[in-house]
């Protein structure tokens, strides 16, 4: 009996689910099926296999590959290394403090550094290289993608390297093991959940950046986030956009399960 | 352990080097009289003085303010009965369920949740514009503070309840005596992030905005697209003061509450 009464507290949070959790989903199920001029059909879906946009995938995917490859490969080093200093809580809070600062203003600062008379260009011309034309291409986009994308890889796996008994790497080493061997088969299996999450962390909002390709690739790259916004704000094909996001949608719960599976275990 | 050697350092100071140049980048030329961001001229505070004549910047300053404590304190309002109720719910699976469903807006991508409460709006018939904005930040901010105070919950002993209830307390009296000043630090850490969330928020409000309102990230995306200003500049040297201070509020508010470690950080 007391139950029912406890279970008023669900009401408010149970409506808010349904009306903003289940309500979009299905909403974007259900406009995935129009095309442009309203119409019931499934020519979205037909469309969305035709080389066009199975490019657009591709290289969405490729380059959130690039992002989260890079990313990590920065970040493990960075976050293995920060456990190991002084005042840890001090250099983490730092590591963290430039994620509370507007993305935007982030991109905008790489418009006056990678401009054609930035400072990266300054200091190319005087190594001797000469200016080239950083703003508005691949490596600018990578760039400034794993700069934004950083912290986000560093927290999860410098969280599960500080998990991590420290006597294990003693023992590894006691029986002989040399550095890099006790990185291979101890440290590294033992942190692969924080190198998970982080991943997760970083590849879904990789897939979908679209201000990022805007502002720093000038529109060359086209990621399926770019591709939904043009959808809905620019040429108002909605059903089309529900359609990418339906794929988004269903890109990332692949992403969440792979990436998933072990974390239960590792806690 | 071991300490550091020189490389690892280096590696460390390049990567917070790194972190940080764009952000400095942007104040050190919010001072330059010059008007680019390529070579400073001299030293001027007029750019300032632009940002605080721009009435229209201004209001929208004033806009994403009032969204952000509005929607940060009733999605507070939210959040806590949805702890309260995911705490009361017995049965293992509709919890799980309930979780699931609470971490869905958390990591979808904001391009999805942006179309999808496009979607949403148009179809209920609620005008793009102040109402949308604060219901969609509403929106996404209750799960947030839901994952921050459902941890103190958890760590209630039931006893204390027990004990309440004994002594007579009317359920009324156990929540607003016992569980509420209980649990106060999860609650002012969720209004907190809300308020993060909520004012770092770009795509979302990208998409749910409409074309008589704008917030400042929209604002900012708008004028960054036109190039190089350095009214943006000394606007970001502003913004940064204020994040840090809030930061810094953060970060005592979580010293006193120390269970719940900085889970959810936005991408």
């Amino acid at each position: 009996m007391q139950t029912n009464s406890r279970n008023l507290y669900l009401i408010p949070y149970v409506l808010w689910m349904v009306l903003f959790v289940a309500a979009p989903i299905v909403l974007i199920f259900y406009y995935s099926l129009f095309d442009i001029e309203g119409n019931l059909t499934l020519a979205n879906y037909a469309k969305f296999f035709t080389p066009v946009y199975m490019q657009m995938t591709l290289s969405s995917f490729w380059y959130a590959f690039l992002i989260t490859a890079f990313s990590l490969l920065i970040a493990y080093p960075t976050a293995y290394l920060l456990t190991k200093t002084k005042h840890k809580q001090l250099w983490l809070l730092l590591i963290i403090l430039p994620t509370w600062i507007n993305l935007l203003l982030k991109a905008y600062a790489f418009l006056g550094i990678f401009g054609t008379y930035g400072t990266a260009n300054n200091l190319l011309a005087w190594l001797g290289a000469g200016r080239q034309q950083i703003l508005f291409t691949d490596f600018s986009f990578v760039f400034v993608s794993v700069y934004i994308f950083i912290p986000f890889m560093i927290l999860p796996i410098y969280n599960s390297l500080e998990e991590m008994n420290p006597s294990l790497i003693d023992a590894a080493r006691d029986l002989g093991s040399s550095q890099w061997e006790t990185f291979k088969k101890v440290i590294f299996p033992l942190t692969v959940s924080g190198v998970k999450s982080g991943c997760q962390a970083v590849f879904i909002p990789a897939l979908s950046l679209f201000m990022i390709t805007r502002l720093i690739a000038g529109n060359r790259v086209i990621t399926l986030g770019t591709a939904i916004e043009q959808h809905f704000l620019v040429t108002q094909d909605w059903g089309m956009g529900a359609t990418i996001a339906v794929f988004l949608i269903i890109a990332m719960a692949i992403i969440i399960l792979l990436t998933n599976n072990q974390r239960r275990s590792a806690r | 352990m071991r300490k550091n050697s020189k490389l690892s350092n280096l590696y460390l100071v390049l990567v917070f080097a790194i972190l940080y140049a764009p952000i400095f980048y942007l104040m050190y030329y919010s001072f330059n009289s010059g008007g680019t961001m390529r070579e400073f001229e001299g030293f001027t505070l007029d750019w300032y003085k632009e940002v605080f004549q721009d009435t229209r910047l201004l209001i929208i300053v004033l806009n994403t303010l009032i969204i952000a404590l509005l929607s940060s304190a009733i999605s507070t309002i939210l959040g806590v009965f949805g702890a309260l109720a995911i705490t009361y719910v017995k049965k293992r699976r509709t919890k799980n369920t309930l979780l699931t469903m609470n971490n869905v807006l958390i990591v979808s991508p904001d391009v999805i949740i942006g179309a999808s409460f496009l979607i949403l709006f148009t179809m209920i018939g609620i005008k793009l514009g102040f109402t949308s904005v604060l219901l969609s930040h509403i929106a996404f901010s209750v799960p947030i503070v839901v994952i921050m105070v459902l941890p103190k919950l958890e760590e209630m002993s039931s006893s204390l309840v027990d004990a309440a209830r004994d002594l007579g307390a009317s359920k009324w009296e156990v929540l607003t005596k016992v569980i509420l000043p209980y649990i106060t630090p999860g609650i002012f850490a969720g209004f907190f992030m809300a308020l993060t969330y909520s004012l770092d928020d770009f795509a979302v409000t990208f998409f749910v905005t409409g074309n008589g309102f704008s917030t400042l990230s929209v604002e900012i995306y708008s004028l960054a697209r036109q190039g190089i200003s350095l009214t943006i500049n000394a606007l970001s040297t502003l913004i940064f003061l204020v994040t840090i201070l809030l930061v810094v509020g953060y970060y005592f508010i979580t010293q006193r509450n120390n269970r719940v470690k900085g889970v959810a950080i936005r991408k």
